[in-house]
């Protein structure tokens, strides 16, 4: 038996190379550079790490370089360039957020040490001497990597490797808040035990998924299928474990019972780089896994992933009505996107040459225009705030507008996309997911995605109607914030607005890379 | 070689492991059981690498057990600071969060 040794595409790896050397680079820097530059070193290290990476992709994209790498381990096709220039943009725009400290007098969102009890000499001690953790930077493009990855697996040990790598810097990201830190520790014990099971799960898919087709390879399950050496039973059951690793990381019901919990205990700027990279980062692989190595297969799984849809939605809306935090209803609100998203994928329908987009065009799209408004969102959230840090609950937020007008409108901006509403690109997206649906054969799914987004609509409005025209809470101010915060506030509304108005490139550059590489 | 019966003992270690994180209180517990999962499902690849004659499955089980390393120590660090706050590892006790 011979193992013949992998070859390296350095070139088309180059993005994530970089990505990971730069976090590598930031956990030296932690060891070997005084405490006062560190920040500024941090910061400056992930900012031109990750622009260097997004030049590197379209220079690839532009030379028109693609193909399997590293022994077909890993695939640079249509999809893998669009998810991995949407997640070095948006983990740019939210790491941004953790180098806030004009906001939080002069600390950042983290904790001066977490590694000390909460209200133990040790944290006060730490917390004067102005200590901080950047160590969060490296921890998030360690993350990074492994989500640029994820994306472009293409066989299901690199899948679960990679799945690995962007979920443990999380569990400890969450873990890290500045404020609350009782919250927060609870929420990453959460995070990383239910994390921890459903990594199980989709490990024993694996297993189970190679038994049946002697190959991790997407391209050798996919020929596998229709010959099985010992039964389809094996098959079926492989895909459902794989199916419930998935849905988890993408928060679907019934696997969502971490996403509030974790949504609200994270530190903000945390929460904004889980809601928006994270899921994008498994939206890419669940769609990779069903559509390249299961498609064959997709009798079987549509009427599951349709049902998940369903309760997707319609449980992460109904529950939203009733949330009185803003964090919460935006953990509700990405529970019931992920169920839209479900809703494109269970239609698995390919471009047509008429221009009409397929169910993967339209995902991007939808991934897309909800990251927009996500990274706004939280944003604001990092800015609304009273003596003892942020405001969560709705009611503070209330006659927000009086107090700063612009912060009220890019907020209500946001919502608006979320909702749906015409000229935002949550709209477009809405419209291509649903299209995607329908010419897939699932109306009677669009019809219920239809009205769950209608339902949806009200929550959201909520929140406007909350800030517009509430009284305004004694306390509660905007607090003051630097750049690293204004940056993605107003990148997020600006293209948000954008897509809603021009969504017609994004979407034709989709269609036209979003074809799979088999 | 039929992978039959390591097929029947890698579920059978896979369900204890499930039974385990959802019924036990304990943190620590919990966490030994999803070891215990991710072991299943190595024999089952193990198992299915002999039957097929592969490598695959063997290789796999190395990967899998360096990032069952890296998920105890992120765990385990996680679990502590835990008990260092509240003097108990009781996936109950840990309760602020509300549905």
């Amino acid at each position: 038996m011979n193992i013949t040794a992998p070859t390296f595409e350095w070139l088309e790896l180059a993005p994530v190379l970089i990505v990971l050397t730069a976090a590598i680079l930031g956990v030296v820097i932690e060891a070997a550079v005084p405490r006062a530059y560190r920040l500024v070193s941090q910061v400056g290290l992930m900012v031109v790490s990750l622009v260097a990476a997004l030049a590197v992709l379209v220079e690839n994209f532009v030379s028109q370089r693609s193909g399997t790498l590293v022994s077909a381990s890993m695939v640079l096709d249509g999809p893998a360039y669009l998810a991995w220039a949407a997640l070095l943009v948006f983990g740019l725009l939210s790491m941004l957020l953790f180098a806030e400290r004009r906001l939080g007098n002069g600390s950042t969102a983290f904790a001066a040490s977490a590694a000390a009890v909460p209200g133990s000499v040790s944290e006060s001690e730490a917390a004067v001497a102005q200590h901080e953790h950047t160590e969060v930077f490296p921890l998030a493009l360690f993350s990074l990597s492994g989500m640029l990855v994820f994306a472009a697996a293409n066989d299901l040990l690199t899948a679960f490797v990679a799945l690995e790598v962007m979920s443990l810097p999380l569990y400890l990201l969450s873990a890290m808040a500045r404020r609350r830190r009782l919250l927060s520790q609870e929420a990453a014990l959460k995070y990383f035990l239910l994390g921890a099971l459903s990594s199980a799960f989709f490990l024993f898919g694996i297993a189970l998924v190679y038994g049946y087709a002697g190959s991790f390879g997407f391209r050798d399950i996919a020929t596998s299928i229709g010959a099985p050496v010992y039964g389809d039973g094996l098959l079926l059951t492989g895909m459902g474990f794989l199916a419930i690793g998935l849905l988890f990381k993408i928060g679907a019901v019934p696997f969502h019972n971490w996403v509030p919990d974790v949504y609200v205990g994270a530190p903000s700027p945390v929460t904004g780089f889980m809601a928006i990279c994270t899921k994008f980062a498994a939206v890419m692989a669940v769609v990779r896994v069903f559509y390249v190595a299961l498609g064959a297969e997709r009798w079987s799984w549509q009427p599951l992933i349709a049902a998940i849809a369903v309760l997707t939605m319609v449980v992460g809306v109904v529950i939203a009505v009733a949330q009185t935090d803003i964090k919460r209803l935006l953990a509700y609100s990405s529970i019931s996107h992920a169920g839209f998203i479900l809703v494109a994928v269970v239609g698995a329908s390919v471009g047509t040459a008429a221009g009409a987009s397929s169910s993967l065009a339209s995902i991007v799209f939808y991934l897309v225009a909800y990251g927009f408004a996500t990274v706004a969102s939280f944003a604001a959230v990092t800015m609304v705030r009273d003596a003892a840090g942020e405001v969560h609950s709705i009611t503070g937020w209330s006659g927000l507008a009086r107090r700063n007008p612009f912060l009220a409108s890019v907020v209500a901006l946001a919502m608006l996309s979320f909702a749906g509403i015409p000229l935002t690109g949550g709209f477009i997206g809405k419209w291509a997911v649903f299209t995607a649906a329908w010419r897939g054969g699932y109306s009677w799914l669009v019809a219920v995605a239809i009205v769950a987004s209608v339902v949806a609509a009200y929550v959201y409005f909520k929140v406007i109607i909350a800030m517009f025209f509430g009284e305004p809470v004694a306390g509660v101010e905007v607090g003051k914030a630097s750049g690293f915060t204004l940056v993605p506030l107003v990148v997020g509304a600006a293209a948000t607005l954008y897509l809603g108005l021009f969504p017609g490139q994004l979407l034709d550059l989709a269609t036209a890379v979003g074809t799979f590489l088999r | 070689m039929s992978p039959d019966n390591y097929l029947y003992l890698a579920a059978a270690l896979f369900a204890i492991g499930t039974a385990g994180v959802m019924l036990r209180r304990n943190a620590l517990v919990a966490f030994m059981s999803v070891e215990l999962m991710l072991n299943a499902a190595n024999l089952a690849m193990v198992a299915f690498a002999s039957a097929r004659g592969n490598l695959d499955g063997q290789v796999a089980t190395f990967f899998v057990m360096v990032v069952a390393a890296a998920e105890v120590v992120v765990g385990l660090s996680i679990i502590i600071t835990i008990y260092r706050t509240r003097r108990s590892t009781s996936v109950d006790a840990a309760n602020l969060l509300k549905l």
